[in-house]
């Protein structure tokens, strides 16, 4: 299988803080690629250098054949890579059906001269998105509350809600921040099939960072592990499970 | 609920009325009362696109009285050295401004929060006296300004002055809201909106955040200097002493005291910066401004959110009884 995403020697400094240092690996395409590490491990930095928020001083990055270190952030949903944060950064004043909406602004067209004389390219525009967005919604099974304002929802609601504006552009890579934080255990089972299931159906790829192991174990197809920055370990779920270095990172950061 | 929200059959109809009780009201009023409503629509066309700017973009501008000027001087040169005809001075104006609107919001991208107030303030308090920059003169007429006349309503229909320029004014404010109503519901408001909820995750979506942002401020000066021309055009003169900072200063009172990221909000708003300072005035003559400060206070007390938001709660309660 090809390799959708590539991670070359990627080194990231935050003045004398080594927050990724030399990290290279592989996602193949339709994969589910787990990326665990102890707090401050740098997971959450890598991200932020796939969404080009951070600049990396040395290495490169390639997804699906070319590199992005010349890509505006703007522009990095329009090449098919879609993200949730850690931290939640839902559009308060917006509700869940406008965020969702919102999330498929790269995959939509119109801009202010359309828009200001509503030509019909808008109404179509607006018909399709909103027919997503709906899609999604019932998907992740916010319908209840579709016309809420997302400051009104509890902390799980809203991650399904950064879930589906995360796919409302169809994006082929999902970067996904721990996503599983904050959720109950029935909640986890569902976001599990889900995320299978999206693999399945419509052949994503996605990069998962999660503390919760028991879900990264079982749903990934192969797992990256960071300690301190560094790679540490990069395999199979059951080899990285088991890996020395692993249970010492994980040991080290409890102890 | 972020615009006005949808628009069923009966939305559309209420809106028609207040359009049509609007077209009517200068029939009940002399033509003096006249004057100061077509006034108060000039205002609100401006607050419309501060609003824009601030409300729904989140960039504070202390400096749209300079677009307002721009917009004003646009029109009556226009009207004074070469002729053209006032209805005609509009798109000129409001393009002027839309331009010099967008290239002023590309380096206020680098500034944000109080950064930003402080550079467009700057604006704004050096506009009177670059109008009477001496360079300047043989088209600003320095201190002096200009005079323009009153326009004719035409094919000879049987109105006063006053009355057909208020008619003018409400046709323009009316097209100008329904664009801005038309900008803000759709994938373009959302993204205004989203750069100021959350302006990294509105980019990861997509969101061209410096085009975004800076096309907002030229938008919205486009309606401050269409605004700015239509004032001029009312009240027949343009002078630098009646662009101050004043005026920008009035502009932020209305939007927040009429509702920030409301549409119907520039309309209070415009309502009050028009009627309260008369409304001191007549109150007491000695110190019209104390009277203004508290009843500024007053408003801002009673409803923090603006008049929009208040309205909005108070209707939403009694449609929940
Ligand atoms: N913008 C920043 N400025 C300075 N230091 C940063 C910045 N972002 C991250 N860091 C540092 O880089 C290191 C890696 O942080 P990162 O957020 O990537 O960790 P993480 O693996 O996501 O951790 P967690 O599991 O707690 O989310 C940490 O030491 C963090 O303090
Ligand atoms: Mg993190």
């Amino acid at each position: 299988m090809a390799s959708l995403l590539g991670v070359r020697n990627v080194t990231v400094r935050f003045g004398g803080i080594v927050a990724l240092d030399d990290v290279s690996f592989d996602v193949d395409t339709g994969q589910i690629c787990g990326l665990i590490g102890p707090n401050g491990a740098g997971k959450t930095t890598l991200f932020n250098c796939l969404s080009r928020l951070y600049r990396f001083e040395k290495g490169s990055i390639e997804f699906d054949g070319r590199s992005i270190a010349a890509v505006p952030r703007h522009r990095i949903a329009d090449l098919g890579i879609g993200r949730t944060f850690q931290n939640l950064a839902l559009f308060r004043t917006l509700s869940v059906l406008e965020n969702v909406m919102l999330g498929a602004h790269a995959a939509s067209r119109g801009g202010f001269v359309a828009n200001a004389l509503r030509l019909p390219l808008v109404r179509r525009e607006e018909g399709r998105v909103l027919a997503r967005a709906r899609e999604l919604i019932a998907l992740l099974e916010l319908d209840a509350v579709a016309a809420t304002l997302v400051s009104d929802l509890p902390f799980g609601t809203q991650k399904r809600v950064e879930l589906a504006r995360a796919m409302a552009a169809n994006p082929k890579l999902l970067l996904l921040d721990e996503p599983a934080a904050g959720l109950n255990h029935e909640e986890v089972e569902t976001l599990m099939s889900l995320i299978r299931r999206l693999r399945d159906e419509v052949k994503l790829t996605v990069l998962l960072v999660e503390h919760h192991m028991n879900l990264v174990m079982r749903v990934s197809d192969k797992v990256v592990a960071l300690d301190f920055g560094r790679k540490i370990a990069d395999g199979l779920p059951a080899e990285v499970q088991r890996d020395p270095e692993v249970i010492r990172a994980y040991l080290g950061a409890e102890a | 609920m972020r615009t006005d929200g949808g628009l069923d059959g009966r939305r559309m109809i209420g809106m028609l009325l207040v359009v049509l009780a609007l077209a009517v009201l200068p029939f009940f009023l002399s033509d003096y009362r006249t004057f100061q409503f077509t006034q108060a629509i000039v205002y609100a066309i401006v607050l419309l696109g501060l609003n824009i700017l601030t409300g729904y973009n989140g960039q504070i501008s202390l400096g749209h009285g300079a677009f307002f000027a721009i917009g004003a001087y646009t029109a009556a040169i226009l009207m004074d050295r070469f002729g053209v005809p006032y209805w005609a001075t509009l798109p000129a104006a409001g393009f002027i401004c839309f331009v010099f609107g967008f290239l002023f919001g590309l380096p206020a991208l680098r500034l944000q929060g109080h950064y930003l107030a402080l550079a467009t303030f700057a604006l704004a308090v050096a506009t009177p006296q670059l109008l009477k920059y001496k360079r300047l003169e043989e088209w600003t007429g320095g201190v002096q300004g200009i005079v323009i006349m009153k326009p004719d309503p035409p094919f000879g229909l049987p109105l006063s002055q006053d009355r057909w320029l208020y008619l003018f004014t409400l046709f323009v404010a009316v097209v100008l809201f329904v664009v801005a109503w038309n900008i803000l519901r759709g994938r373009t408001g959302r993204a205004l909106i989203a750069l100021r909820d959350q302006p990294i995750a509105a980019e990861a979506m997509g969101v061209n955040g410096a085009v975004y942002k800076s096309t907002a401020f030229g938008i919205s000066a486009l309606y401050t200097g269409i605004g700015g021309a239509l004032g001029a055009i009312a009240v027949q003169f343009v002078a630098p002493d009646s662009f101050t900072a004043f005026l920008s200063i009035s502009f932020v009172v209305g939007i927040v005291v009429g509702g920030l990221a409301t549409l119907s909000g520039a309309i209070w708003g415009a309502l009050f910066i028009q009627f309260v300072p008369n409304f001191a005035d007549q109150i007491s003559k000695a110190a019209p401004w104390a009277i203004y400060g508290a009843v500024l206070l007053v408003f801002i007390y009673l409803m923090p959110g603006g008049v929009a938001w208040m309205l909005r709660g108070v209707t939403a309660k009694i449609l929940r009884r």
